[in-house]
């Protein structure tokens, strides 16, 4: 198989000029994921303005693949609504499980559309998963917590 | 090892005897296999023999009382003789069959923390291992210590990767119950001084633990005279097949030792209130054993036998100092673990200065050049010398020099794929 099909010119640009790295404040969640195979991590906060994603901002050590894929992953979400940004990350996923049988839509998935060629690299994977998974348990957590802290407001009020 | 010897060392005819060295891949590209330190591959003989066992003898050992039983009883029992012979263990009841060499060390771990008298570890006492170890002889010993309350402790290495030892009688005291360490590194290829520390081990009562499943398959091995206590390896790494491991014991430790998992063939007898055990090595080894698995070992340790385990040994020092002097000519590169191939084996991992470990080994797998990268199970080594993960390109008894320079190819192909970044 084809080297440049999995190192497409986009994911090398994300991967020697990352978009969105560095972590920032404010944030909601920050979590902390690992590759166990490789050792590869990253801490990734989100944070929520409302129902949007109003910042995604990460530190990470990994490969090409998972380093662009967060790069890719943040302008992608960043400013999105969250349903349509928790949409997006689906479609991502499922163009990563799909062995590279999956069209994606470039539309919407602009340059994640790159990673098509690691679909058929089965240990690359998770690599290009790597963030993205992260981000969705950050966001799953930073919603988690708002409506923790807005029924504990009412609780207060009532 | 005279150089008479070893130049009747030829590498090119011990090639023809694996079938997979000659299979092309996916691009076309032959084969450059560098990750035996991962898992070894495997001579037309051992693979033979496996299928050759299913063809004819295939049967349950030890409970079947028909001929093929018998055969199939002789074949695994014959495979314990081989390994006993092998490694110079002064009696085959010495030798237990696992699954591999984690299973051996859990083995280990497990019921020294189960056994009842002198040898049990218990609150307080400590076991002492080093940070260059594979997980599988560290996460064994820290469920140990959280079970029972013991305590763990750990060389450390220097830069180089060689052992601290200027800790020795610091680390290794009267409350040390274990010391578990490996011979030689899978990551750093250190080989380490296992009788130095052995004998003070001994000296103050600690039982020594060995991971050998780098050193059987390079060297010659004589666990009579080693020092340690129990040596723990695994077959696939050793032209054998995956799926049958070894634990060497001394026998009258073993013999003191309560049984590891329960099951058939381990038992004396049997009520439905209390059983009593066979001695070992039947009692560490419940239920149907790795059978095949075994017979495939026996014939890998013919193949070993007949090659000779010391030209072995020279082919692997030379291979390994030729890749080392290549190695230090690619600008970038910086080798983890000793730069000489002075007490060194044939694994070498490295780091090329701005490329992912995940990335070079990619490049160099388009290539055909195969290579393991990560943190090869020993990430507290990586921590130690500061770095997240490597890529490790470890050579045996079939590598040539030529597959060294696909190597240096491929890295120098690999920088410049990734250029400018």
């Amino acid at each position: 198989m084809s080297l440049d099909m999995l190192y497409q010119e986009i994911i090398l640009d994300h991967y020697k000029n990352p978009h969105h790295r560095g972590l920032r404040e404010p944030y909601d969640a920050q979590v902390l994921h690992v590759n166990p195979a490789c050792g590869d991590e990253i801490t990734l906060r989100v944070h929520l303005d409302r129902d949007t994603v109003a910042d995604v901002s990460y530190d990470a050590i990994g490969c090409s693949i998972s380093q662009a894929s967060v790069s890719v992953l943040g302008d992608l979400v960043i400013g999105k609504d969250l349903d349509e940004a928790m949409a997006l990350q689906e479609e991502f996923l499922t163009l990563m499980q799909g062995q590279g049988k999956v069209q994606p839509d470039e539309d919407r998935l602009e340059d994640a559309v790159a990673f098509a060629g690691v679909a058929r690299f089965p240990g690359r994977i998770k690599c290009a998963l790597l963030g993205w998974m992260a981000w969705k348990d950050a966001t799953v957590q930073a919603v988690a917590r708002r409506a923790a802290t807005a029924s504990a407001a009412m609780e207060e009020e009532s | 090892m005279s150089a008479g010897s070893r130049a009747t060392y030829d590498v090119v005819r011990v090639r023809k005897d694996f079938p997979i060295l000659s299979r092309r891949l996916a691009g076309g590209d032959q084969l450059v296999y560098l990750d035996s330190a991962n898992t070894s591959q495997k001579p037309q003989s051992v693979i033979d023999a496996v299928s050759e066992h299913y063809q004819v003898h295939n049967a349950n050992v030890a409970r079947a009382m028909h001929q093929l039983g018998t055969e199939s009883s002789q074949a695994f029992e014959e495979a314990r003789d081989k390994v006993a012979a092998f490694i110079g263990a002064p009696s085959r009841d010495e030798v237990v069959f696992t699954r591999n060499a984690t299973e051996a060390l859990n083995l280990v771990a497990n019921v020294l923390g189960l056994a009842q008298g002198d040898l049990g570890v218990r609150a307080g006492d400590q076991v002492v291992i080093t940070a260059m170890e594979h997980h599988s002889n560290i996460v064994p010993w820290q469920l140990l210590c959280q079970r029972t309350g013991a305590t763990l402790r750990w060389f450390d290495f220097d830069d180089d990767g060689r052992l601290d030892l200027s800790e020795l009688d610091e680390l290794v005291t009267e409350r040390t119950k274990v010391v578990s360490l490996t011979w030689i590194s899978n990551m750093l290829g250190t080989v380490n001084p296992v009788s130095q520390i052995a004998r003070r081990a001994h000296e103050v009562g600690a039982l020594v633990v060995v991971d050998a499943s780098q050193a059987v398959p390079q060297m010659p091995v004589d666990v009579a005279t080693l020092g340690a206590d129990f040596v723990a390896f695994t077959g696939h790494k050793m032209v054998g097949p995956t799926g049958i491991g070894v634990l060497w014991g001394r026998r009258e430790l073993l013999a003191q030792l309560p049984p590891f998992l329960g099951g058939g063939e381990m038992i004396e007898t049997v009520t439905l209130e209390r059983s009593t055990y066979a001695p070992p090595p039947a009692r560490f080894e419940a239920g149907t054993p790795p059978i095949a698995q075994a017979v495939g070992l026996g014939a890998a340790i013919d193949y070993l036998s007949e090659l000779g385990m010391a030209a072995v040994a020279a082919h692997e020092r030379e291979v390994t100092a030729y890749a080392l002097a290549r190695m230090r000519e690619v600008s970038g590169l910086r080798v983890l673990g000793p730069t000489e191939a002075v007490d060194r084996g044939g694994a070498v991992s490295f780091e090329l200065a701005g490329i992912h470990p995940h990335d070079v080994a990619q490049v160099l797998d388009s290539r055909g050049v195969a290579v393991r990268a990560g943190h090869h199970c020993a990430k507290p080594a990586h921590t130690r010398l500061g770095v997240q993960s490597s890529t490790r390109a470890s050579f045996y008894l079939y590598t040539q020099p030529e597959e060294v320079d696909a190597l240096i190819d491929g890295l120098d192909y690999t920088k410049r794929y990734f250029g400018g970044s």
